[in-house]
């Protein structure tokens, strides 16, 4: 992308620390939600294959739980909460204080209580950035499935697609402690919200 | 049996098999996964189709494996290079699916059975007859195609496996 030719690395560090906000204020939400500590990891921002994006979360064929929300507003974007089926499971016995249904398939209840979570996450994140950049940005309703990590990721990409074969990728990784992953939370806004997001902040844009 | 050489179609890519190898290409969901076949000198082509139209194209550099409309011109190509008659040609797909419902369902969400549309247009196009597929619904496809047999595998996560 041409916006990026010059201060690649300075651009790079705003996008880092963008996330880095929206994160925070999502991992307090999510602590909060399980009345437990819960860290991240320093988010990386990265142009990224299409090909390869799913290789975060375990390829293509990784079985995922993934709440899919689209940003609206002035930079909108696309917003993904993935979790392995024990990272899910783990949740909502940390959550709803039940044992979670053995076996692969999810209850109504349970698919529900991780929209939610994921619903709460995208909106604390989008809250911040709200704040930070002064531009509206509301998530819609959290959509969920459990399937292929490659087949639900494409969601995330079709933005990018028109554009060429790499995607701009904001991911952060919630951990429980200091090691045990939660989650993954991407945050691929569309092509054209990055000037818009640098304008709001005062980042110069040739 | 000699081990099955399997080649991979990445995400927006293309090949063509023949000699008993397969292609193979994983994690379908709104991208449509095209087949094309000789049957008579076992030459096969699998392309991994991602958007509908290259008319919404802003790349400089233009994939065309990544559209509808030109992924199949491009396959064609390789097909005939590769020794295909292409007046025998028949066309198989799976894939298609719409991952996510959200109320309303704006354009991008619809990615899907668009993607399934374009293909089915540009085939005919090309007068290439669909003789199977497995398109739509609401979940991820692997599909791998044989090009001895000419039989598509496809496999998912909730619906197991299924040959077309």
């Amino acid at each position: 992308m041409n916006l990026f030719s010059h201060d690649t690395e300075f651009k790079m560090d705003v996008l880092r620390e963008v996330g880095n906000i929206g994160a925070g204020h999502a991992a307090t939400a999510l602590s909060r939600l399980l009345d437990k500590p819960v860290d991240m990891a320093v988010p990386t921002v990265s142009f990224i294959p299409f090909e390869e994006i799913s290789g975060r979360v375990g390829g293509p064929e990784e079985v995922v739980v993934a709440v899919f929300l689209r940003v609206e507003g002035e930079a909108p974007g696309n917003i993904f909460f993935l979790m392995s089926r024990e990272q899910a499971r783990g949740l909502l016995q940390g959550l709803l204080a039940f044992d979670a249904t053995e076996g692969d398939a999810y209850t109504e209840m349970e698919l529900s209580a991780l929209s939610e979570i994921g619903n709460i996450l995208a909106g604390s994140y989008l809250s911040s950035l709200a704040d930070l950049t002064g531009l509206p940005l509301s998530p819609t309703v959290p959509s969920i499935a459990v399937d292929m990590a490659g087949a639900i990721l494409t969601y995330g990409l079709l933005q990018f697609g028109t554009m060429g074969d790499d995607a701009l990728l904001i991911d952060t990784t919630f951990l429980e402690g200091k090691h045990e992953a939660e989650g993954h939370f991407f945050f691929i806004p569309d092509p054209e919200s990055f000037e818009r997001m640098f304008r709001a902040l005062g980042v110069p844009v040739e | 049996m000699n081990e099955a050489v399997i080649v991979k179609v990445g995400m927006a890519d293309l090949n063509v098999a023949a000699a008993g190898a397969s292609l193979r290409t994983t994690g379908l969901g709104s991208c449509v996964g095209l087949t094309l076949y000789d049957a008579g000198r076992r030459i096969a082509g699998m392309a991994h189709i991602m958007l509908p139209s290259s008319e919404i194209a802003r790349e400089g550099q233009l994939n065309v494996a990544k559209y509808a409309d030109t992924a199949i011109p491009e396959l064609l190509v390789r097909m005939k290079d590769a020794g295909a008659d292409l007046s025998r040609l028949v066309a198989k797909m799976a894939g298609g699916a719409q991952m996510f419902a959200f109320a309303g369902g704006s354009d991008s969400m619809r990615i899907g059975p668009r993607n399934v549309e374009s293909s089915h247009a540009a085939l005919a196009k090309w007068s290439i007859p669909v003789v199977a597929e497995d398109t739509g619904g609401n979940y991820g496809r692997t599909i791998e195609f044989d090009s001895l047999s000419g039989v598509l595998t496809i496999r998912s996560v909730q619906n197991g496996v299924k040959e077309i």
